[in-house]
């Protein structure tokens, strides 16, 4: 079962791809190489006859056909001699040291076309002598050799050979031959070895990838994926699976701490809701009665309605909804109409609103989410101001500093002095014991803090001496 | 039982209208057809998409109010297709999913206004009544009057029995849309959604100082009140 799975691999696959394109390129260069040095052979065998018959034309012209067939002689029996033949007109062989050759070689004057066989003087009778049985015929077509050679008409019709043996070429071929067998073996033999190996630790890895997910699909969200620190891209995959992994196991803690807090916070105001709907049956019947408890009804689900869109954009927010809902966005015109809708309301309950507000900040981002954070932050900054001292003042100044444009609401009133109470208050549902007797559903700051996370942007509470500062610092990345 | 409060039924309603519903939820249905008929209309109603989209096409509807979520057939889709017959009869889009990308969606599809579930029975009649009379619009007038207010639009002037008042002009386009509307109620949120292009609910009731602070402008050492307050719906710009 092992190996079939072994072969499906891409490591397989891939090895045997490579294998054949080596393989090929190996016998094609092999054949080259071969081509080439035969040829270059073949031109050396042909400089050195040139060099023998310019020797011979010499000894012809100095002492004529005597002196020719002497040197003739003297040179055929040299030991490694090259072939010379001397013949009449009509072919038949008068010296040298060829005893026979191919019938029809000496009819063509110049360079024999191909190989031919040819028989040297002594082989026949050396190979007869040695063998014990007289096996003539084999011995004899076993002692023929391949040549190549020179055939001359000289003047007085006589013909000359010239010719060099090829049994250094053919040699050479056939250990070429075999190396090339060699080397494609070993190729072949090293390609399985790289496969087996290879392959068998990437099926291994995957297996091991396939396992943890299995373990994480089961239900363990906290798993993750084996990243075995070599750095290749196994653990490169492994590692992005692990980030997705993370904002999952983020995102489900988020939908449970919303469902927790649905669950905690709107039960409560249910269960008000409805102890005061028995409190008005079981009371004295009456239109007034009715009617006190109805309004109050109306009233709290209208609170209920507002707390639950609160959470719901909140989580939807965190989740990082629908980005494409973005465009540019004239912060400095969303903060002076935020402003403006806030300044008769500061103005009635005697808090002096101040702006500082530059014009043309230009971010990327979501004109409605950005205008009901502020409002949130400068309602707040209001209400928590109104009636704490003497000259109540909330100032809403945006600037750009750094790579960041920030908006901060100021105002003189109590702050949060105590920095814990300053990181818990812009947790969901969190109203601090001072805020308890405001109107308000806890999720302002919350909300807020959800739009600048959605715009990459950060949420700070800062103290002030007296008061409290909200700063809200929009990344300046994307300006137009 | 009446469904609307008294303070409401104070004021005269304009002409009776012919309203669709095309609503699944039986008793959300029916008490709309209860609310609507006492405030003087004629409603008739849809349980599904296939067949308000018949109804519609072949009723000549002043006004229609559409769930999204209908069975057979999706609010969005009977828009669009009665859109894609010519039919400009105005659409009030009900819906649950109160998103700005929702809204947007359903605005694209062929809708005039979008009111988000669960909603009080005020504002939506507020909003139906405002939609109908879209049709036969003062836009094309520049001069709105009302009793002895009069508001010009190119000159951005407010007069009151000939008597300049100097207004901001946020407080300007709060008179222009109240005066737009004059003799029908207009809800806190409409005038938010309108007036700032705001489709959130801010945490304080703001439009509501805006609204005295108008009031004092335009009422103030003149005779009669002329902006009211209609209890547990909105205001309405009336003369006297």
């Amino acid at each position: 079962m092992r190996l079939p799975a072994s072969f499906r691999t891409t490591a397989a696959r891939l090895s045997a791809l490579y294998l054949l394109l080596f393989g090929l390129c190996a016998v094609a260069l092999v054949f080259y190489m071969t081509a080439l040095s035969a040829r270059m052979l073949a031109s050396q065998t042909q400089d050195t006859i040139n060099e023998e018959v310019v020797g011979l034309a010499n000894a012809y012209q100095r002492g004529g056909l005597p002196l020719l067939v002497r040197t003739v002689e003297r040179r055929s029996r040299q030991p490694g001699a090259n072939l010379y033949l001397i013949a009449d007109a009509n072919g038949r062989i008068l010296s040298g040291n060829v005893e026979s050759l191919e019938p029809g070689v000496l009819d063509v004057e110049g360079w024999t076309e191909r190989p031919f066989s040819y028989q040297r003087f002594g082989e026949g009778e050396r190979r007869a002598r040695s063998a014990a049985v007289p096996e003539a015929p084999a011995a004899e077509s076993e002692v023929r050799h391949a040549a190549i050679a020179l055939v001359l008409r000289m003047p007085n019709q006589m013909i000359m050979l010239v010719g060099r043996d090829l049994g250094e070429p053919e040699r050479f071929r056939v250990i070429v031959r075999r190396s090339l067998m060699a080397a494609l073996g070993i190729m072949g033999l090293g390609a399985l070895l790289i496969w087996f190996f290879v392959g068998r630790r990437a099926l291994k890895r995957i297996d091991n990838v396939s396992e943890a997910s299995r373990r994480i699909m089961g239900g363990d969200l906290s798993g993750r994926l084996p990243v075995t620190g070599a750095g290749d891209e196994f653990d490169r995959l492994s590692e992005n699976l692990n980030v997705m992994l993370g904002r999952i196991a983020e995102l489900n803690e988020g939908l449970k701490q919303v469902s927790d807090n649905i669950a905690h916070d709107l039960k409560t105001p249910l269960t008000r809701l409805r102890n005061r709907a028995e409190a008005a049956l079981g009371g004295a019947p009456g239109d007034k009665g009715y009617r006190e408890a109805l309004e109050a009804t109306i009233a709290e689900s209208d609170q209920l309605i507002r707390t639950f869109n609160a959470i719901l954009m909140i989580s939807r927010l965190e989740a990082g909804y629908s980005a494409e809902q973005t465009a540019p966005v004239d912060l400095s015109e969303v903060v002076r109409d935020v402003v403006e809708l806030y300044e008769p309301v500061a103005e009635e309950t005697e808090v002096a609103l101040a702006a500082d507000v530059p014009a043309g900040m230009t971010i990327e981002g979501n004109r409605e989410l950005i205008a009901q954070a502020v409002s949130n932050i400068v309602d707040n900054a209001i209400k928590y101001t109104a009636g704490t001292n003497a000259a109540p003042r909330v100032t809403v100044a945006l600037e750009k500093r750094g790579g960041e444009i920030v908006l901060a609401v100021s105002d003189n009133g109590p702050g949060i002095p105590e920095e814990a109470d300053r990181k818990r208050a812009t947790e969901r549902f969190v109203r601090l014991e001072q805020s308890r007797s405001q109107p308000g559903s806890g999720l302002g700051l919350s909300l807020a803090k959800a739009v600048m996370k959605f715009h990459g942007g950060r949420l700070d509470l800062e103290p002030r001496d007296p008061g409290l500062s909200v700063i809200m610092s929009f990344p300046v990345g994307k300006e137009t | 039982m009446s469904i609307l409060p008294a303070e409401f039924r104070e004021f005269a309603y304009g002409d009776p209208m012919k309203i669709l519903v095309i609503e699944d939820d039986r008793e959300a249905a029916d008490y709309l057809q209860r609310a609507l008929s006492e405030a003087g209309h004629t409603v008739h109603v849809a349980g599904d998409g296939d067949s308000g989209f018949t109804l519609a096409d072949t009723g000549d509807y002043d006004v229609m109010v559409v769930d999204r979520m209908l069975p057979r057939r999706d609010g969005l889709s009977v828009i669009a297709g009665l859109r894609s017959r010519g039919n400009s009869t105005p659409v009030l889009i009900l819906s649950a999913l109160g998103e700005v990308d929702d809204r947007v969606t359903g605005l694209r599809a062929g809708g005039d206004d979008y009111l988000t579930k669960p909603y009080a029975f005020t504002e939506l009649l507020a909003r139906v009544e405002v939609l109908c009379r879209r049709a036969n619009i003062k836009d094309a007038e520049t001069v709105y009057k009302v009793g002895d207010l009069e508001l010009d639009r190119l000159s951005h002037t407010v007069r009151r029995a000939s008597r300049e008042i100097v207004l901001q002009p946020r407080e300007f386009k709060l008179l222009e849309y109240l005066m737009r509307h004059a003799g029908q109620v207009v809800t806190r949120t409409m005038l938010l959604e309108n007036v700032w292009d705001y489709h959130f609910d801010p945490q304080t009731n703001v439009i509501d100082v805006h609204i005295s602070r108008l009031r004092s402008k335009i009422e103030k050492g003149f005779d009669s009140p002329i902006l009211h307050t209609v209890r547990g719906a909105g205001y309405m710009l009336k003369a006297a």
